[in-house]
């Protein structure tokens, strides 16, 4: 396979390069410094989970906090709804403007980032007050503290702006260049972020409808079995929310950073659109063991779910087919000698690359969850953070990690300190990250609960003993390993070089450019797109709403915290 | 490139036909070997709970020659009843509800696994074929007690 007999295609309008001015880039620095900031936060109580799990208690040492769900509620926030979304805020708006080498609209920009800031303060004064132990779930009737809700509404809030920023920059570039296809790398970002969009609000409804009335006495009792798959409708869409910009990351700017191109346009296209057609009517399946929900709707949910493990199969060969061309631009030779050649000392490439394999795992041990009757087998126990460690805790937070290598030195014109501590940190904690998720899923298959205070419960079994241990040894290396990230990062910001720093995106090209007559075209119709979306969630979720559901609004709030 | 596309179909194609046969195990496991999920089994008032049938007489009690139905009330943070004894062999039919927040009913080591919500009752079906003890853990965050919720199932 040689990449220099095709001719190849930016994918992006200006290939010469094209840069923000400096107002705008500071509003993406803040934003992406938050994201960076919760990750970082979260990873603390991190540590005393994993060690609760291996029987040391280490929070005697946090005097400041009343108990472990406080910090569990902390640590799910932090580092899945703040630190993803902020990082995809910044990125994927950063991303289109350079594709359409376009400004930001700068009143949007700054209203997304003082939506997220606001939004952090309610969370931060929430959990950290104690008035919203209830976990990142926030399952009714254990009822938060409305600035509990009204923090995540604004975090939402600052996701749809991002989102209508990216907008107005594709419809005005729409409006000068009515003939063009999209350029690819805008073309995904959109679509990642519009699907989140429409996954964002069944819980929007839940929270502005239910949750945010009931916390304040408006709304006297609720119905926990809405609330709950009104949460998970958005619930599993999220997680591919979270995923896609990782997606955006291994399909457009990896191929550039290891030397090779994207294989496909139109593949690479096909596999967004699908992710946006398939993310959302998936919710069920994290339902299977609740009654109120027929086994038939569920069994719909499982089919659908396997069926977007599709796109994510077609995205496991197109990365490997850029990687693979990449090694052999570089030397390398037979069945798997071009693995060897692949840039494994750039500390960008290294981190999406240990992520990608920790990936596997993680997609196998999802598809066990998705598996129906299986799921009983591990609903609610440890299985389930060892196998979800493995797709938003290194699928997607190394591949975040490996972007901030290139995104932080771009954006602040200095360069990487240290750049050999920055591959011992994606080292030490993909190998942590394994041996967690391994403990955890062994103790998981015996029955371990997730989610408890495994330290002072009051009971035992002795058959997660080892499970617990090796979760209290992965989990110690993955916190190392994150907190060198944010040591690297922090002396960068403050004492980087000056000078040295990447002065592009590394976007790549691709093998072949699109086509601007036929059926490809309408890839581009993203209205098409988003309306047939509609209807398979209508199809997936209307039975349950229309016919299937008795509305009981029996529960007032609890807040045993 | 040509070989490209034609790798691609056929992992593609290897990836779909894979998917398609773990669909059918599962359809097999549901209808050839009566492995079922919980589903509607209707709706209550917590605040209720105690006095609405069958959740007025917790406990086990004998429905068929080899059939039981255990039922179990849940709360913060304990079961009623907390022990639970039934002859292995038999055909059990668990059923549970909670009447405050949402709790977990995971009997470790067998396949019930199931969310008890308020307002809505959950049931499964389980024989247990040899006799032992299991933990019966609350396997849903439900407060700051959730680590001591647990009970026993004893199957003689």
């Amino acid at each position: 396979m040689s990449a220099t007999t095709t001719t190849a295609a930016a994918t992006v309008l200006n290939p010469a390069g094209f840069q923000l001015p400096e107002r705008q880039l500071r509003a993406l620095r803040w934003t992406i410094y938050i994201g960076y900031l919760a990750l970082t936060a979260g990873i603390f109580h991190g540590l005393a989970q994993a060690l609760s799990y291996a029987d040391i208690d280490i929070l005697k040492f946090f005097p400041f906090l009343r108990s472990y769900y406080q910090g569990l509620t902390a640590h799910g926030v932090a580092n899945v709804i703040v630190f993803t979304f902020s990082f995809s805020n910044a990125f994927l708006p950063l991303l289109v403007a350079r594709a359409f080498a376009r400004k930001l609209n700068e009143g949007l920009l700054w209203a997304s980032l003082g939506a997220l800031a606001l939004g952090n303060m309610l969370l931060i004064y929430s959990i950290a007050s104690g008035k919203a132990s209830v976990l990142y779930t926030s399952y009714a009737p254990l009822q938060a503290h409305v600035t509990f809700y009204l923090g995540v509404v604004l975090v939402v809030v600052s996701t749809w702006l991002a989102l209508a920023n990216m907008l107005v920059v594709y419809v005005s570039w729409r409006k000068e260049n009515p003939g063009l296809r999209i350029p690819l790398l805008a073309f995904v970002c959109l679509t990642s972020y519009l699907m989140w969009f429409l996954a964002s609000l069944p819980d929007a409804v839940n929270l502005l409808a239910f949750l945010i009335p009931w916390s304040v006495g408006w709304l006297e009792k609720t119905d926990p079995l809405l609330n709950r798959t009104l949460f998970w409708f958005t619930g599993h869409a999220i997680v591919y929310a979270w995923l896609l910009p990782a997606y955006v990351s291994w399909y457009l700017l990896i191929p550039k950073q290891v030397g090779g191109r994207i294989i496909s346009d139109s593949l690479t296209r096909f596999v967004f659109i699908l992710f946006l057609l398939l993310s959302i009517p998936t919710g069920f399946h994290h339902q299977y063991t609740d009654p109120g929900i027929s086994q038939g709707m569920k069994f719909v949910h499982a089919i659908l779910t396997f069926g977007v493990f599709f796109p994510s199969l077609a995205t496991a060969f197109s990365v490997a087919a850029s990687l693979e061309m990449g090694g052999r631009n570089h030397g390398g030779r037979g069945l798997l000698g071009w693995i060897k050649k692949l840039p494994w000392s750039n500390p960008s490439v290294l981190a999406q690359l240990l992520a990608m394999i920790a990936f596997v795992f993680g997609g196998i041990t999802g598809l066990i969850n998705a598996s129906y009757t299986m799921n009983q087998v591990i609903h609610n126990t440890t299985w389930i953070p060892g196998h979800f460690h493995m797709t938003v805790g290194s699928a997607v937070a190394l591949t975040l990690v490996g972007v901030a290598y290139w995104l932080i030195p771009y954006l602040t014109g200095r360069k990487l300190w240290n750049t050999r501590l920055a591959l011992v940190s994606s080292w030490t904690y993909f190998v942590g990250v394994l041996i967690f998720a391994r403990g955890m899923a062994d103790a998981g298959l015996h029955g371990m609960p997730r989610r408890i205070y495994r330290v002072q419960a009051g009971y035992n079994n002795i058959e997660w003993d080892l499970g617990g241990v090796l979760t209290g040894i992965g989990g110690s290396l993955m916190f190392v390993g994150l907190l060198l990230f944010f040591v690297i990062i922090a002396m960068t910001i403050f004492f980087g070089k000056k000078g040295g720093a990447p002065r592009d995106i590394p976007w790549s090209e691709t093998l072949t450019a699109p086509k601007l007559s036929g059926w490809e075209v309408r890839y581009d119709n993203l209205k098409l797109w988003v309306a047939v979306a509609i209807v398979l969630i209508l199809i997936a979720y209307g039975p349950f709403f229309l016919g299937m559901y008795s509305p009981n609004f029996v529960s007032p709030g609890f807040k045993f915290f | 490139m040509s070989k490209v596309l034609v790798y691609e179909k056929s992992f593609l194609t290897t990836g779909v036909i894979l998917l398609i046969l773990c669909l059918g195990a599962l359809v097999y496991a549901t209808l050839a070997m009566g492995i079922h999920l919980p589903g509607r089994a209707g709706i209550l008032d917590p605040a209720r709970l105690n006095s609405t049938p069958p959740f007025d007489q917790p406990g086990v009690r004998q429905t068929g020659p080899n059939a039981y139905e255990v039922v179990v009330r849940a709360y913060a943070f304990g079961y009623e009843p907390s022990e639970i004894r039934v002859p292995a062999g038999a055909e059990i039919t668990f059923v549970g509800s909670s009447r405050d927040v949402i709790h977990g009913f995971n009997i470790e080591g067998t396949r019930i696994n199931m969310m008890l919500i308020p307002g809505q009752v959950s049931k499964n079906v389980y024989t247990f074929k040899e006799p032992g003890e299991h933990l019966l853990i609350c396997h849903e965050y439900c407060g700051v007690g959730h680590h001591f919720m647990h009970g026993k199932v004893i199957a003689e």
